[in-house]
């Protein structure tokens, strides 16, 4: 039986409620785990003063309510599962090196910040700044998967090192800027300003996008690894059309301001 | 005030007074060493340990519009270096450019009590003074840039000294500074006037007219400086730092001083031959032996360690080219008609063939010293990395044989280029407390500082006798600030606003009747508002006498 967790109470200003997070509740009982200090504004409450605690932890934790007051959910997690029934605020699996996160509704800005392993699949939307880089950082995500079935805001993979972003639906300005490697995978349209700064790494769209100038189309092509990808997401519950399977993609290199060793590959929505 | 206190059993390493671990009782009353005090008194017991006066950084940069542009730039660097508060001081943020109180608590938890920031721009002053303020625990002072000083350098060339001497006093007065310090003197205003542009050599004539050389600047600096009679003579940054060959510019400066007092800032940076554009190889040797001929010159040694760094100078051509290397971000600016400045995150790698000679360079200045009270520790704090390597460089200085493990671990070719394998020398705790202590303290003319003579500050560090160098300079058992215990059993037990020194050397107000139109002319701010009032003195300051 996973830990339950419920909000009772909602918080007025957001609640910095890092400890919800498989290594540090492992071992507590739940009025310990109830007991533990939460940052609610500048002071510092018990947890217990917004969630119920029943259950106990076999590996997973289970939160009910909405959470959108919250933040730093499963912030360097390493182990174990966490599965979130409705939304859940900033910072969620910050840095995480392990484990699953499930979101069953809309995630916010800074999920997956950072992160260096383990999987994060939300089943709405995400915000900013999805699997980047803090601010100042020259090294953002550097392995595991993100995976959202809805639409990501700006910025998302902003200086990604290693692992995978997937988006269902659309994707803001600046996607992939500053991208060191790894890869994103965008089903929807992407905003303006794709993988500007990119040094490599590879930005995936089924769809046309505007690019910047100092990015060159070099050529039309029928990447066969694409398969391996769409059909890994239809096993993660995307539904993708079979045709997209034998499109054809526009290969395009940059950021030539840069490296100039990224890849934009754009769908053509014709096959070969 | 503070109790009296009555330190027993311990070996004191005290080499102003001739005293080298020998076990002597150290009395103190009302902040201050005195001969006796009452039975009453607080006894700390401590045996097996090591007292000593304590640190004094002659050279680092702490607090100021420079250290503050460094510590925005890099937020990456302390996010992951969180400076928890305690029951008694209060938190911060680490990396190499630490937050104000981080950095006066982590100087104390070393065992410094003094540290001088190295570098202010005369229109910074006032933010460095607020700073100074929210710097806990440590004494500290500033040096302020003149050597760029466009107001200054038109005196010079018109050779009207006489005002250059009041100016120059003015200066140091209207900004709360302790001397003066010259950055690559003469450099700047190429390089702002004309893109990618520096000075190469002592006598190159620069400046609109063309006819100022950097040679005239310090010449000039030191002149003023010691017929003042400040405490602290001018510290030099030399010109062409890093670059190779640049050892012959350091010779001729410190000949420019000629039997004068000078200072050469980070001596380290500029002991390198070879020919420019090509590697460097090590010209310490050269260096060291000059400056032990030369009893008028004092030096700190800038030392390399290798790890993170910021690179954070008045020299901002220099900044500008080690961003080329480093590819990262960096910042760059023009402080109106004073100095320049840049900045950049750098990281010191052993396997860099420039990188392991600087480490060497810097060993080879310490150990090729024949007298420890003229070459000082420093590494630039944070130019050649953190304040907080000082007890790993003494570890190398006191440990040959952990010298030469490090050794095994640097680029060897870079070690061909100099004698370091060849040096045997072992510092002993007395010469380290020397150049810890001892030798900034006079160097910088604080006869209450680095000594625990009668009349002496009760600034004292007690230490765990160790094996492990490295171990028992980072962990003082006890820290005494003006006779209050700040660090008892290695944790705080209260905290405390440090001193700020500053000089007031004499000068005629008629100087004012020449610097205003100037100021009216070409400053971005009223010459009323201009000079730094005593408010911003906090009331915790001291005038260090001058002549």
């Amino acid at each position: 039986m996973p830990l339950h967790l419920k909000l009772h109470t909602q918080p007025e200003v957001p609640l910095e409620a890092d400890c919800i997070c498989p290594d540090i509740v492992q071992s507590l009982k739940n009025n310990e785990i109830t007991a533990m200090t939460v940052f609610h504004g500048n002071r510092q409450v018990e947890l217990g003063e917004f969630f119920e605690c029943n259950g106990s932890f076999d590996g997973e934790i289970n939160i009910d309510g909405d959470l959108s007051n919250i933040k730093h959910v499963g912030a360097s997690m390493s182990f174990g599962k966490i599965t979130v029934e409705g939304n859940i605020g900033l910072h969620t699996g910050a840095g995480m090196r392990g484990g699953e996160i499930i979101i069953e509704g809309n995630a916010s800005d800074w999920l997956a910040a950072e992160m260096q392993g383990g999987k994060i699949v939300v089943k709405g939307n995400a915000g900013h700044m999805t699997g980047s880089g803090y601010r100042g950082s020259a090294i953002g995500m550097q392995g595991g998967e993100i995976i959202v079935h809805g639409n990501v805001k700006n910025e998302t993979g902003h200086v990604m090192r290693r692992g995978l972003i997937a988006v269902g639906g659309d994707s803001g300005d600046f996607t992939g800027v500053n991208m060191l490697a790894g890869t994103i995978i965008v089903l929807g349209r992407m905003g303006i300003r794709t993988g500007a700064g990119m040094k490599r790494g590879s930005i995936i769209s089924f769809n046309k996008a505007k690019l910047l100038p100092t990015f060159s189309r070099n050529c039309e092509y029928q990447p066969s690894f694409i398969k391996f990808y769409v059909s890994y997401l239809e096993k993660n519950g995307f539904s993708i059309d079979s045709s997209y399977l034998n499109n054809s993609f526009e290969r395009w290199s940059g950021d030539s301001v840069e490296l100039n060793r990224g890849e934009i590959l754009l769908s053509t929505n014709k096959s070969k | 005030m503070s109790a009296s206190m009555r330190i027993v059993n311990g070996e004191v390493y005290d080499p102003k007074n001739n005293i080298n671990g020998e076990i002597k009782e150290i009395c103190i009353e009302n902040g201050k060493i005195v001969d006796s005090v009452s039975d009453e008194a607080t006894i700390i017991d401590a045996k097996g340990m090591a007292i000593m006066p304590g640190g004094v950084d002659i050279h680092c940069h702490i607090a100021g519009p420079k250290v503050n542009l460094a510590r925005k730039l890099m937020p990456e660097a302390r996010r992951h270096d969180v400076h928890p508060s305690t029951p008694f001081t209060r938190s911060g943020s680490g990396g190499t450019t630490p937050s104000t109180f981080a950095a006066g608590y982590r100087y104390a938890t070393l065992g410094y009590t003094t540290a001088m920031e190295a570098a202010v721009s005369p229109i910074g002053a006032r933010h460095v003074l607020e700073e100074f303020e929210d710097t806990p625990i440590i004494d500290k002072g500033f040096y302020v840039l003149l050597g760029n000083n466009i107001f200054l350098h038109n005196l010079i060339r018109e050779k009207r000294m006489e005002e250059f001497e009041q100016a120059v006093a003015w200066w140091v007065c209207a900004t709360k500074a302790y001397t003066v310090k010259l950055v690559n003197p003469g450099g700047d205003e190429p390089w702002k006037g004309e893109r990618n542009s520096n000075v190469s050599d002592i006598d190159e004539k620069t400046g609109e007219a063309g006819d100022l050389s950097p040679r005239q600047i310090i010449e000039a600096f030191v002149k003023t400086v010691n017929k003042q009679g400040y405490p602290h003579p001018p510290h030099i940054h030399c010109n062409n730092l890093g670059h190779s060959g640049n050892y012959k510019t350091t010779l001729e400066t410190m000949k420019t001083a000629g039997d004068l007092r000078a200072h050469i800032a980070h001596i380290q940076f500029h002991s390198y031959g070879g020919e420019l554009g090509k590697n460097p190889i090590s010209k310490a040797a050269e260096i060291a032996e000059y400056v032990n001929n030369h009893p008028n010159i004092t030096c700190d040694v800038g030392q390399v360690m290798f790890g993170n760094s910021t690179i954070m100078t008045a020299d901002a051509p220099l900044a500008y080219l080690l961003r080329g290397h480093s590819k990262g971000k960096w910042v760059n600016a023009d402080t109106e008609c004073e100095s320049g400045c840049g900045i950049l995150p750098f990281a010191y790698q052993e396997h860099i063939y420039m990188h392991t000679l600087q480490w060497a360079i810097g060993l080879e200045l310490f150990l090729l010293s024949e007298d420890p009270w003229r070459i000082i520790l420093s590494t630039d704090h944070p130019n050649g990395g953190s304040f907080m390597a000082y007890p790993k460089l003494i570890k190398l200085l006191m440990d040959e044989k952990f010298r030469h493990e490090e050794m095994k671990r640097v680029n060897q070719k870079a070690l061909l280029k100099c004698s370091l394998p060849e040096l045997k020398r072992e510092y002993t705790l007395n010469e380290i407390a020397i150049i810890t202590r001892a030798g900034p303290a006079k160097a910088l003319g604080l006869e209450t500082k680095g000594h625990l003579g009668v009349g002496a500050d009760a600034d004292i560090t007690i230490y765990d006798v160790m094996d492990d160098k490295e171990m028992m300079f980072s962990t003082p058992r006890y820290v005494i600030k003006s006779g209050n215990t700040m660090i008892e059993n290695h944790e705080f037990k209260t905290d405390s606003k440090g001193k700020v020194y500053h000089i007031t050397p004499e000068y005629d107000n008629k100087i004012e009747e020449t610097l205003k139109p100037f100021f009216e002319s070409y400053y971005s701010i009223e010459f009323s508002n201009y000079a730094v009032d005593d408010r911003y003195l906090h009331d915790h300051h001291e005038i260090i006498k001058t002549g």
